[in-house]
């Protein structure tokens, strides 16, 4: 198990990385904190020419606020949301996943920007980033855009991020006082990518995302079963259940079938509904 | 120090006997300052890799390396015929095991693979990162051919047969039948039948296997630098398959971490790194990775077995029968054979109980997965959740409560020596005390009131108990009588150097589970110094005692009484030359804490290392003719029984999540009976270890193979063992019987821990579910599997 060989520069600052990527295009890959790329590598899943190593540029660190929103540089580590003040008073859906995110090791050096662009469907930020309708920061040479998390992930390791872009921030609204949210997830052993997880966020009366992970090829926001919520309190969660099997189009895996994980995010959501209803 | 007359040996001032002592070596292991295989490195070593079989059964119709010997760094690329010109095969069979059949097996394939994984060629490199590099180059067009996979199908007319010379795809097969089944079953009032699964699993250690191999052709020497549990079975196997003098041979085991059973086998690959070795006149590394772990290592426990349970209205247990079937790879695993799990399952179901009926059969077939052969616990937690998951339905069915369906059929406490219905004679078990003692522990009648009460509450929670027997300080019945060069027999080498120190060299070995702690604390008290004193040297062909090694649970009773024996005579040896020098009685005289003193008075005398000036510098000053002995060996085999057997009991707490599935474990205890207790903690540690590995087992471990023989789950991601997160305190109490084998009286108790706990669980989580009229038999019990029981999930689909 030892990787390919291949080049690495660490970048010093952003004009080299997209010198670099339109150097190399698709043969170089960026390295964050390399918790999914370097097991990858050494499994020889993956065999870039190059890594370019973006951990010392200073413009993707960092977590700082705005009167609306919460500005979380890409290079942020879990560990450093974890113990975050700011995260923990503006994005608590963020804050009450990162325990169930891998072990301490690894939180140690993964990065927020580093899960997102990596679009595993069984993570959990890539689920919570849509339940919070979170915008995504992409650069290029020249320009910046935001897409919104719903518009991100395309499929299963795949993106939006085009050819010489990168991830560089992500913008969270702030919680208001009206705000609600749950974050649950079933995996064999704690660390592990669950079997299922549904992280669910109701910035207010009549706003309910449900973003289920581990279920399909990118997180799945489970419309039908939010509307049925939104218009019938809890009245409506027989309804909002029985519609899981369209939002979800669960596929199986390892740890469950289809049927399970469909039976598993029905039992999610009943288990939510007391944390995202007042009337619940 | 008191000087009033100790009770036994083990009572002497100074006794490490039944005391926890901090480890000497783990210091060093924790600072990460061990030497395992892979930090050895050698002038002019070479690093190889082995090109595997991406197919369960395939021709090799071609190997193309040109490209790959091109490749930077790369010395050579060797295919199996190549190889076969310096190395033999090996067929894995016992004689004693009758009967039992196997193909010829090469260090590298020659002309087809026949497991996913099996090696058929190597690269070797100066890197092992060049080796995988040039690995990669190697072109195999390969030919598919028919996999057997399914071992329900492997004997069925229409299945291809493996290997044709061997007429069929049957390894071994046993039948017993003891006392009159038929009639039991006859007058039985009720007949409970189920069918259990055992999940295959594999052992995992920290340290992969690993062998650097020095060919040394100017002596025609060979140095194995090996993580294996059994030094002197290699070096006599290498020494035969490879033409070498077995004395040209030696293996040295510098650190090891972890084994259970896996490092204790014949590999293809790690033989083939020796031969390599001699090939090309270099030092030669192999060090497997997690990846060719999990489809090399051997595997075990996949079994299915069908069992009957023959008992009263009062729930008097009259029969046991039980068929089994287990597949066990395309070879059977050399030289210890893979036949015997399926034996041991033959020889343990029923073990605990006083039934006089017994009617088993077991058959051991060939398929196209990874080998398995024996881990940790060899058979025990098969029979043990076979033998309990009977009872306890037994039990259910007749609405008998679990600990007093036990306590009316396990064996009376009195009534040993006793032979069990395998034919196997226990010395002296103690299962009504350890039940007593296990229930105690549990507050049993506290749990079921809780139980009672949250149950109201739609809480299902759930209370497990396993009896079981155990086979340990095996004698050569175990391998020796049945053809292979495993040496029953362990010995000790004890010296006693200038400054005082005591050097013990001993053939049982380290694998991390503290034998050199172990056999420190009985040279220790023996001789009768400070543990501080004892060095303890173990994994040297060439410079322990010739001995068996460490498995089976045989370190402590055999390797350990060889210690006693030997300590013992050294501290004679020591006294004798005391006495001359000071005038006295050898019999007046005792060794404590590293001085001679006087018996009685405990008035110190003279310091051993006072004793080694005089005997190594100034032999002059001792009288004429006192010749002192101050290197002594003692040899210990166990030949009272075929094994000496210990039993045990666990229990198991758990909640059953009925709308996930998911099983929480909430309390886990453990009542055995080890005999002699040397060092508690490490005692309690081993049986802590083993009930994680058995909880593996029962919830997490498998080794998943798809319809096409393709592990679909070999690795770290996705083949789940057991973590502390979701581990319960383990309470570890003990009954202590010594065996009269020894005058150690130790037992084994590296395996208890994992035989009971999966049956443990398993009773656990029907006991939950009883409300529900929902009871699992299949290992590992999953949240799917859980939730399909329930019918809250219809099917697998996908």
């Amino acid at each position: 198990m030892k990787a390919p060989p291949f080049g690495y520069v660490k970048a010093r600052e952003l004009g080299q990385v997209f010198d670099l990527l339109e150097q190399h295009g698709d043969e170089a890959k960026i390295l964050a904190g390399g918790q999914s790329l370097i097991p990858s590598l050494n499994l020889r899943l993956s065999r870039p020419t190059l890594l370019i190593d973006i951990n010392a540029i200073a413009d993707l660190q960092g977590i700082r606020e705005t009167a609306d929103t919460v500005v979380v540089g890409a290079l942020t580590t879990h560990v450093a949301l974890e113990k975050s003040p700011i995260i923990s008073r503006h994005v608590q859906l963020l804050a009450a996943a990162m325990p169930h995110i891998a072990h301490p090791a690894i939180r140690n050096r993964g990065t927020i920007g580093g899960s997102l662009a990596f679009a595993d469907p069984a993570a959990e930020l890539p689920a919570c980033a849509t339940a919070l309708d979170a915008t995504f920061i992409l650069r290029n040479r020249d320009q910046e855009r935001r897409v919104k998390a719903s518009e991100f992930f395309h499929g299963l390791f795949e993106t939006d991020l085009k050819p010489g872009e990168i991830l560089a921030a992500i913008e969270f609204p702030k919680a208001t006082t009206s705000h609600r949210f749950a974050f649950s997830e079933l995996a064999r052993r704690h660390g592990d990518y669950a079997m299922i997880g549904l992280a669910a966020a109701s910035p207010q009366l009549g706003m309910l995302r449900l973003a289920y992970f581990g279920v399909a090829d990118r997180p799945v926001s489970a419309e039908r079963a939010a509307t049925h919520l939104i218009r019938d309190g809890a009245a409506g969660v027989e309804a909002a259940c029985a519609s899981l099997a369209d939002d979800l189009e669960s596929s199986g895996d390892l740890n469950a079938g289809p049927q399970t994980k469909l039976h598993l995010a029905a039992v999610l959501l009943r288990r939510a509904l007391p944390a995202l209803l007042p009337s619940a | 120090m008191s000087s009033a007359p100790p009770v036994s040996f083990f009572d002497r001032p100074n006794s490490y006997i039944g005391r926890t002592v901090p480890r000497p070596n783990v210091k060093k292991l924790l600072q990460g300052r061990g030497t395992y295989v892979d930090d050895i490195t050698l002038p002019r070593m070479l690093h190889v890799v082995f090109v595997r079989s991406p197919h369960a059964h395939a021709k090799i119709v071609s190997i193309d390396r040109a490209a790959a010997q091109e490749m930077p760094g790369v010395i050579a690329v060797v295919t199996g015929p190549e190889l076969a010109k310096v190395i033999t095969p090996w067929v894995g069979v016992l004689t004693h095991m009758k009967g039992l059949k196997s193909a010829p097996q090469h260090a590298i394939a020659i002309d087809r693979a026949c497991w996913q994984g099996e090696a058929v060629a190597a690269v070797v490199a100066e890197t092992r990162a060049e080796a995988e590099d040039a690995a990669e180059m190697v072109v195999v067009e390969w030919e598919e051919l028919p996999a057997v996979v399914d071992m329900e199908a492997a004997l069925d007319a229409g299945t291809p047969v493996i290997h044709p010379d061997l007429g069929d795809n049957l390894a071994f097969r046993r039948e017993l039948v003891t006392g009159d089944v038929d009639g039991a079953f006859a007058a039985a009032d009720h007949v409970f039948e189920e069918i259990f699964h055992t999940g295959r699993h594999t052992g995992v250690c920290l340290e992969p296997r690993a062998v650097l191999a020095d060919y040394q052709p100017a002596e025609g020497k060979l140095v194995a630098y090996q993580a294996t549990q059994a030094p002197h079975m290699i070096q006599n196997l290498l020494a035969k398959h490879l033409n070498l003098t077995e004395s040209d041979v030696r293996v040295v085991c510098k650190d090891v971490g972890g084994s259970f059973g896996i490092k204790v086998h014949i590999y293809p690959d790690e033989m083939a790194t020796a031969a390599l070795s001699v090939l090309l006149k270099r030092p030669v590394k192999f060090i497997a990775d997690r990846l060719e772990s999990f489809v090399t290592d051997i595997h075990a426990r996949d079994h299915r077995i069908k069992g009957r349970i023959a008992v009263k209205n009062d729930g008097e247990i009259l029969a046991f029968e039980i068929d089994d079937r287990t597949g066990i790879g395309p070879y059977s695993v050399y030289p210890r054979t893979s036949a015997v799990e399926a034996n041991q399952v033959v020889n343990l179901v029923g073990g605990p109980y006083k039934h006089k009926a017994y009617r088993a059969a077991t058959e051991v077939v060939f398929q196209n997965k990874n080998v398995t052969c024996q881990y940790r616990a060899v058979g025990h937690p098969i029979a043990c959740a076979v033998t309990e998951g009977l009872v306890d339905l037994a039990a259910r069915k007749l609405g008998i409560d679990p600990a007093e369906i036990r306590r009316r059929n396990l064996i009376p406490d009195d009534a040993y020596p006793y032979t069990g219905l395998a034919g196997l004679p226990y010395e002296s078990l103690s299962h009504h005390a350890s039940l007593e003692k296990l229930l105690k522990l549990m507050d049993y009648d506290g749990l079921r009131t809780e139980q009672a009460e949250l149950r109201k509450r739609g809480i299902y929670r759930g209370i497990g108990l396993a009896s079981f027997i155990e086979v340990t300080n095996p004698s050569a019945a175990f391998y020796g009588v049945g053809g292979a060069r495993i040496s029953s027999q362990d010995g000790c080498t004890i010296r006693l150097d200038p400054t005082g120190t005591i050097i013990c060299a001993t053939g049982v070995t380290e694998q991390g589970q503290g034998t050199e702690a172990m056999i420190a604390q009985i040279a220790a008290t023996a001789v009768g110094v400070t543990m501080e004193r004892v060095r303890v040297i173990t994994g040297d062909t060439d410079a322990t005692p010739y001995g068996g090694g460490t498995w089976a649970s045989r370190g402590a009773g055999i390797g350990g009484e060889a210690a006693l024996q030997a300590g013992k005579a050294l501290r004679q040896n020591i006294l004798t030359v005391a006495a001359a020098m000071l005038q006295a009685a050898p019999e007046s005289l005792d060794i404590r804490n590293g001085t001679v003193v006087d018996t009685d008075t405990g008035v110190e005398r003279l310091p051993l290392e006072e004793i080694g000036r005089v005997v190594y510098f100034r032999p002059d000053a001792l009288p004429k003719g006192l010749q002192p002995e101050f290197v002594v060996t003692r040899h210990y085999v166990q030949k009272d029984y075929p094994f000496v057997f210990t039993n045990g009991i666990q229990g198991s707490y758990l909640e059953v999540d009925t709308e996930t599935g998911f099983v929480t474990l909430l309390k886990h205890w453990c009542v055995e009976d080890c005999g002699t207790i040397i060092n508690p903690q490490l005692v309690d540690e081993q049986i802590r270890g083993g009930v994680v590995q058995g909880l593996g087992g029962a919830l997490y471990e498998q080794c998943i193979y798809d319809d096409r023989g393709q592990l679909v789950n070999g690795s770290m991601i996705d083949y789940l063992v057991p973590m502390a997160g979701e581990m319960p305190d383990i309470v570890v109490g003990h009954v202590v019987s010594p065996t009269a084998s020894s005058e150690l009286g130790a037992k084994g108790a590296g395996e208890a821990g994992t035989a009971g706990a999966p049956g443990a669980v398993m009773n656990a989580i029907n006991d939950a579910l009883q409300p529900l009229n929902v009871s699992l038999a299949a290992q590992p019990f999953t949240p799917e599997s859980i939730l399909m029981a329930l019918g809250r999930v219809s099917a697998k689909v996908g």
